[in-house]
């Protein structure tokens, strides 16, 4: 493997500090990742060299950064393998980039009745967004259930599928049991019944190549600051097809064509769906993001990470005490665990003394707990600057922590 | 100021002094996190039936409940939680404050949170948890003291 993570870990400067006299030890990636040197480096260079407001100035300095701007869409394009750069939309998030899919695919396709089937491990994000539609009676909310590993039951999908179903919104890789979906098969699926998907694929991105038109999803979402990036800035992938049929979001500078009283035109893909400024900044360094994945190289990438989360998992698995929350055959990138005896808050707190961050709580995924009847879990998620020492590290804390707490 | 009133003020000083020595023994925030995980566990555990969402303090990342009584002017504090951690953290508020007249809770400057460096060691949301368990606490002796 041409990977060496003592050089990876030089790329990154929050790594080098100490918390509460012992050295950070950053297990918190699925919430969000730390930026390489080049990601902060690029958000200087832009503010220093070429800030203006990208596609209004003729001057120098807005063309510099339009180019910019423009370049890193391809970037992302080439990064999903999308067919066009019309279908990258840029947003603050994934959040937004769900919430815009709810607002403009329901307003073109859905009426009173209709139904959109998200699985019951989603994020919040994925969940809200269409239960909001449905408090304004514009969708149905179906849920479709997961059993106690975490996995979801294909069979079952083809029951919950009606002739009103008009959207499947499903998480790639739970960003609380870690759990990878088949999303490949849940797509030829609902492909059958006519029944577009959009793919969440915020703890997906960052940790294994996702190619938009192999998988044929038909919207995809990611937020920046989950793969390197910065925060603020988040894609929405959506195929052409959809996207060009949709009314737009916001409204605002940069969407619109033409502008008067009596009447208003909107622009083109994707501009359409970008209303107001954009974070052009932080789009461009996302871009520098997946370059800096891309150089790494992602085959490196997940084979370096299945070693660390194969480590992470059996380390965990090992202290008797806890029990792991989410045992899906395919697993990826986290561990979500509890204790008998002691709050997730309880664990959290010592593992803080001792220098090491996890997270705690319902990690936006209440359904989840509902589901196993727990308060909250404690999750330690990784990312490729992590080592087997620090996977130690955290054994050993958990093992005293424990037993502090027994 | 009556006799008993002065006797008690000194009370609820020499409690915080107490505590504020007992920590100061110690050179590591674990050693501390010890000490309120074994007031954590000794705390006397309430009936399921006083675990009411009306006795539940909000504002906390792990649940806490809460009730007081009030005889012959004196208030007894019980608590709870489904941390152990949190737990602790009233533990120590009601060893404080248990056995004090309303007015004395209702007026305690409780100058040991900071002292034992227990605000500031909190992040933001559980300092919220510990700011709403001393409210709560203060709101029970308000409600005896006008009665
Ligand atoms: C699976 C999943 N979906 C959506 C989100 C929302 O991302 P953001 O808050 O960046 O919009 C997250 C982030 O926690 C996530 O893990």
């Amino acid at each position: 493997m041409n990977f060496d993570v003592r050089e990876i870990r030089k790329d990154f400067p929050i790594l080098e500090q100490t918390v509460n006299n012992r050295r950070l030890v950053y297990f918190d990636n699925a919430a969000t990742t730390q930026k390489p040197r080049r990601v902060i480096d690029k958000i200087v260079e832009v503010y220093t060299q070429y800030n203006a407001n990208v596609h209004r100035g003729v001057h120098h300095l807005s063309n510099l950064a339009t180019t910019a701007m423009e370049e890193s869409r391809q970037t992302v394009r080439r990064f999903l393998n999308a067919a066009s750069e019309r279908e990258i939309i840029f947003t603050r998030g994934a959040t937004e980039s769900i919430n815009l899919v709810a607002n403009s695919f329901s307003q073109q396709f859905m009426s009173e009745g209709d139904e959109v089937i998200v699985t019951e491990m989603e994020h919040h994000s994925n969940l809200v967004p269409w239960q909001l539609l449905e408090n304004q009676h514009k969708a149905k909310v179906i849920k479709w259930a997961f059993d106690d590993r975490g996995e979801l039951n294909l069979a079952e999908l083809e029951e919950l599928i009606t002739d009103r179903t008009k959207l499947l919104s499903i998480v790639y890789v739970s960003n609380t049991l870690g759990t990878i979906n088949p999303v490949e098969q849940i797509i030829e699926i609902a492909h059958s019944h006519n029944i577009p998907v959009l793919v969440d694929a915020s703890q997906a991105i960052q940790h294994f190549a996702i190619d938009v038109q192999q998988l044929d999803c038909d919207f995809l979402v990611f937020s920046g600051h989950k793969i390197y990036g910065p925060t603020g800035v988040g894609v929405l992938y959506g195929k052409e097809q959809w996207l060009s049929q949709m009314p737009p979001y916001q409204g605002g500078g940069e969407m619109i064509e033409t502008v008067s009283f009596s009447g208003t035109t909107f622009n083109q893909l994707p501009y359409k769906f970008e209303a107001g400024t954009p974070n052009y900044v932080g789009i461009i360094a996302l871009a520098e993001a997946l370059r800096y994945v891309e150089a790494i190289g992602m085959d490196n990438i997940v084979a370096y990470e299945s070693e660390l989360f194969t480590y992470l998992a059996e380390k965990i698995q090992s202290i008797s005490d806890l029990r792991l929350i989410g045992t899906a055959e395919k697993r990826a990138s986290l561990v979500s665990f509890v204790t008998d005896f002691a709050h997730p808050f309880d664990i959290g707190t010592l593992l803080d003394k001792m220098g090491i961050a996890v997270r705690t709580g319902t990690h936006c995924t209440e359904p989840i707990m509902q589901h196993f009847g727990i308060p909250g879990t404690v999750r330690a998620s990784i990312a490729f600057y992590n080592t087997t020492e620090e996977i130690d590290i955290l054994h050993d804390s958990l093992l005293r922590a424990v037993s502090m707490l027994k | 100021m009556p006799r008993y009133f002065e006797l008690k003020m000194n009370e609820l000083e020499s409690r915080q002094q107490q505590i504020i020595d007992e920590f100061g023994v110690f050179t590591d925030w674990m050693d501390k996190y010890e000490y309120l995980i074994e007031l954590g566990k000794e705390l006397e555990p309430m009936p399921d039936s006083e675990k009411t969402e009306q006795n539940l303090i909000k504002g906390c990342q792990s649940q806490v409940w809460l009730t007081a009584s009030c005889n012959g002017g004196i208030v007894t504090f019980r608590a709870d939680s489904d941390a152990i951690i949190t737990k602790g953290i009233i533990a120590l508020l009601i060893k404080v404050m248990s056995g004090l007249s309303p007015k004395e809770i209702a007026e305690a400057d409780l100058h040991f949170i900071d002292a034992i460096g227990l605000r500031e060691n909190l992040s933001p949301t559980r300092s919220n948890g510990l700011a709403s368990m001393v409210r709560q606490i203060k709101m029970y002796a308000l409600a005896f003291a006008s009665e």
